[in-house]
């Protein structure tokens, strides 16, 4: 496809979806109380839309809110995921 | 259009579900054991769950004239006993020879554990000396990179293992590439919220190549659509895929990966 034909197919979604994300932060912003280590990762990942090398925006975002370590965990600490790590490295 | 959902779990959806995928064009639906949504409390349950996926499933299907097969393992979410787990091994070779089942699967890791790592090593090897076919589960969200790298460590230190009987599900962006270069198959999950969207995982493809690589919806009784494969075509359509290229991915890929299973045959 050419840029032209992806604009045409994508733009109208992409903004939306951007909006919705400044939406999300706005309604964060007029929330009262303490965030959780999410919306730090949050931010990090956004930094990564304007940083990331082209072509790379999405590996980075996901690479942002990823586990990077290599140890297996000693117990699994439930079963559900948050959708980002949370920087604990958990001692063997 | 014809097409093979690879991965669904159907005891989970409602008949509707069978009658819509056919109406679509589905030719075959592959389902992996699972977590019900809640610890099973005894290994005499799994066996009757792999009852239920050999036996009454497949009648159901067949209702609507689609052929069902089935994986079989116990799944990462249940894996942190290593006891329990090792009871529940023990009952999958009584079902192997069943005729719709394709191999072990979807097994992997949750939370990246240690003995989640130690029932996935089990499991690897049922599958080795048995002969079968291996689907992997990988983690969700945050813990999916993690649990990839170190999924692929334990297939790589399997001598056993043949990368092309293997195929390593829910891929997205950041873990496809380390998959496909190890020659693993890669599997991608069309969901809402989490795992890809029809958009991406067409981005993949199209990065990538059909080579080894699947689409499936995983629906199941979470948030999860089960005809978006037959969606996504609309989507491989609207960017200029012929019809022989998207069917390459959503009906020959299947056919060409499940086919090592002499199991997998359809009418």
């Amino acid at each position: 496809m050419t840029r032209q034909q992806v604009l045409d197919l994508y733009f109208l979604a992409a903004r939306h979806q951007l909006i919705e994300i400044a939406a999300f932060l706005d309604r964060v912003d007029r929330a009262e109380g303490e965030a959780d280590f999410r919306l730090g990762a949050f931010a990090a990942a956004l930094r990564c839309l304007q940083e990331a090398p082209p072509g790379e925006r999405a590996t980075a975002v996901l690479m942002a809110l990823s586990d990077p370590t290599t140890e297996p965990l000693p117990k699994a600490p439930g079963k559900g995921a948050v959708g980002a790590w949370s920087g604990q490295r958990l001692a063997a | 259009m014809r097409y093979i959902e690879p991965h669904a779990h159907m005891v989970s959806r409602v008949t509707d579900d069978y009658a819509a995928m056919v109406t679509a064009g589905c030719a075959a639906v592959c389902e992996p054991a699972f977590w019900a949504g809640f610890d099973r409390g005894s290994p005499q349950a799994f066996h009757d769950y792999f009852c239920q996926l050999t036996e009454y499933e497949p009648r159901r299907a067949a209702k609507f004239g689609l052929p069902h097969f089935c994986w079989l393992c116990l799944n990462p979410k249940e894996a942190e006993d290593p006891g329990f787990a090792r009871e529940v091994l023990a009952l999958i070779p009584q079902f192997l020879d069943r005729p719709n089942v394709l191999g072990i699967g979807e097994i992997g890791l949750n939370k990246n554990s240690r003995n989640e790592l130690q029932v996935l090593e089990w499991h690897v090897d049922l599958a080795a000396r048995t002969g079968q076919l291996i689907l992997v589960h990988t983690p969700h969200l945050e813990d999916k990179f993690k649990g990839t790298r170190l999924t692929l460590d334990v297939l790589r230190a399997d001598s056993r293992i043949r990368p092309e009987r293997v195929i390593i599900d829910h891929v997205e962006e950041h873990t496809v590439k380390m998959v496909l270069d190890a020659g693993f198959w890669a599997g991608m999950t069309l969901y809402p919220e989490t795992k890809c969207t029809p958009a991406r995982a067409i981005d993949i493809l199209e990065r990538y190549g059909p080579e080894r690589l699947w689409l499936n919806s995983a629906c199941d009784w979470g948030v999860s659509e089960p005809l978006v494969v037959a969606r996504t075509t609309l989507e491989m359509r609207r960017r200029g895929w012929s019809a022989e290229a998207v069917d390459r991915v959503i009906y020959q890929n299947p056919l060409r990966f499940l086919s090592q299973c002499p199991r997998f045959k359809l009418p």
